[in-house]
């Protein structure tokens, strides 16, 4: 872990030569400020990303670039090196034209060039730099959150800058630890709240039949092709408060699981929510990928998300530990 | 006045009244929300009052479900503070009709009224904005007159720009930013709803009431021009009823 004291000035640290289908920059987003209808935002898969920083000695909120399946090519410009972290999708990294590492610190030298080759698994893979980027601040967030008007996605030609320092490069998770993106995959949800205006039927049906996330599925939402879900009370429902992973039952009877760019509020009855802990699976899943769902307890979701929770903090402090150790 | 509480997947727990949504209900929900303000229960992120609940988000690993529901009971039941007043009441300028509100015709129509009849009935009574949501900043406004209420258009238009004020059935509301969307857009407001760069950022809050004033292209532009060398002062009113 670095001190105050060893930041360096801001300096450019990338120039993107190619800025990939859509590479942004992501934080845990501008939570605090949904009561005014600013969404949330931030990096879709929170654990890649968290693990991203820690592995760079960062503090896990610090921003990261969201790489979305095809990958930027970056070019490192400052003349200190940056010691970066490549977690989440397998997108075929490379450095200077040979394998990059993934889970694990690396350097980059002024000159050296980050590329990505072929989709292999997942669907966002997140680049963390010692010492972050610097990105405008909307609502205390750098993350990019096209819609509401904070910031775009990189462009051809862009200088990234940032504030290098020197850290130790080489940490990484063992292989065991490493997550592995499938694209078929079960998640556990939470029931409600609207649980009652479906029938006993309509949910075991639900529940039992595979969904197939559309090709038109982004960081608002996943469209979900299914077969239709039909309620058994269309009363209104008034609009209120929508989490991260709530699945939501539009007019035509397909379901919608609302992500990291979703609004603040919505109107659409809702079957449950995906519980914490299995979101960055699903911000992983692949178009035409399958997904099916099971209730669990809130009790056992919660023994889960403070599971997951153990284990950044448990990294985050073996890594400060690596870190600190002299050179 | 009744409610239930219910978990929303495993980081949000929603407050369901079971109340009919009145201005009096949303009282309630916004006195809610400054106790969980000035009661800070470790754990709790943020809250979303809106219509009929109020949805608190908290870290899970740092407080459980049940934990949470039992320490929200505690501070509902407290009695209420001095500071725990009512909102302000706020006039917005709005010019209406023709480019700025493409839709105020269609209104008229829909309702069998005058263009006329539109501007005086939306200008004549003063709204409570319910909640914020869809957009950063977007009011949903209620207590429009019925005679003017009008369902969305049938298909949405792809951009709205920043200060529209439309109408969607029996809701008024203003775009803060571009957007695509579907309600009745009658005028238009140089307001800024929202301004990320101020320490108070929003103009209006879940609670606060709006007026709405008829001002013409010259008033506008006027108004435009203030506002960007900073010198407009909105009209606000701050009340000082407290709540019960």
């Amino acid at each position: 872990m670095y001190e105050s004291g060893d930041y360096m000035q801001k300096q450019t640290i990338f120039q993107i030569d190619k800025p990939g289908v859509s590479t942004t920059f992501q934080d845990l987003g501008r939570p605090g400020f949904q009561q005014y209808g600013v969404p949330v935002s931030g990096a879709m898969d929170r654990y890649a990303m968290q693990i991203a920083n820690i592995l760079v000695g960062n503090p896990r909120d610090t921003v990261c670039l969201e790489v979305t399946l095809i990958g930027p090519d970056l070019k490192a410009t400052s003349p200190e090196p940056v010691t970066v972290a490549i977690t989440g999708a397998a997108l075929e990294p490379k450095l200077n034209g040979s394998p990059a590492p993934m889970w694990k610190s690396f350097e980059m030298r002024q000159g050296d060039r980050l590329t990505f080759g072929n989709h292999q698994q997942g669907v966002r893979a997140y680049i963390a730099a010692a010492g972050g980027f610097d990105a405008p601040v909307f609502f205390q967030s750098r993350a990019t959150d096209v819609k509401s008007g904070f910031g775009s996605p990189l462009k051809k030609g862009q200088s990234i800058e940032g504030f290098p320092v020197r850290t130790t490069y080489g940490i990484g998770l063992s292989q065991a630890e490493v997550p592995v993106y499938q694209s078929n995959i079960d998640v556990s949800i939470v029931e409600g709240p609207h649980t009652a205006v479906f029938t006993k039927w309509e949910l075991d049906r639900f529940y039992k039949m595979p969904h197939i996330v559309g090709a038109n599925s982004n960081r608002m939402g996943y469209r979900l092709q299914s077969m239709p879900i039909s309620l058994e009370n269309t009363a209104d429902i008034w609009s209120e408060a929508t989490p991260f992973g709530a699945i939501q039952i539009t007019g035509n009877g397909q379901p919608i699981i609302l992500m990291a760019d979703r609004q603040t509020t919505g109107g659409y009855p809702r079957i449950g929510t995906v519980i914490t802990d299995d979101l960055p699976r699903l911000a992983q899943l692949v178009p035409k990928g399958k997904v099916r769902f099971h209730p669990i307890s809130v009790e056992a979701a919660q023994e889960r998300v403070t599971q997951m929770e153990a284990f950044l903090s448990n990294l985050e402090t073996f890594t400060k530990g690596l870190l600190l150790k002299p050179e | 006045m009744s409610f239930f509480m219910q978990a929303v997947g495993d980081s949000a727990v929603k407050i369901q009244f079971q109340d009919d949504v009145t201005p009096s209900l949303n009282r309630r929900i916004q006195l809610f929300s400054r106790k969980l303000y000035n009661h800070r229960i470790e754990g709790v992120v943020e809250w979303v009052p809106a219509y009929d609940s109020l949805t608190v988000y908290y870290q899970p690993h740092q407080i459980r479900y049940r934990d949470l529901c039992q320490k929200l009971d505690q501070v509902f039941q407290l009695e209420s503070e001095a500071n725990e007043a009512g909102g302000g009441l706020i006039t917005i300028p709005v010019v209406y009709g023709g480019d700025n509100g493409p839709d105020l015709e269609r209104v008229a129509a829909v309702n069998e009224l005058s263009a006329d009849d539109v501007i005086t009935l939306h200008t004549r009574n003063t709204y409570l904005v319910y909640m914020l949501g869809f957009l950063p900043g977007f009011p949903y406004l209620g207590g429009l007159d019925k005679r003017i209420a009008t369902s969305r258009l049938e298909e949405p238009r792809g951009k709205i720009s920043a200060g529209s004020v439309g109408i969607a059935h029996e809701q008024t509301g203003i775009y803060p930013i571009e957007s695509p969307g579907g309600w009745n857009i009658i005028g238009k407001t140089p307001i800024q709803l929202f301004d990320v760069h101020k320490e108070n950022a929003f103009l209006l809050r879940p609670g606060d009431e709006v007026r709405f004033s008829q001002i013409d292209e010259t008033d506008y532009k006027m108004i435009e021009q203030q506002i960007s060398d900073g010198t407009f002062k909105i009209g606000t009113v701050i009340k000082d009823a407290k709540l019960s």
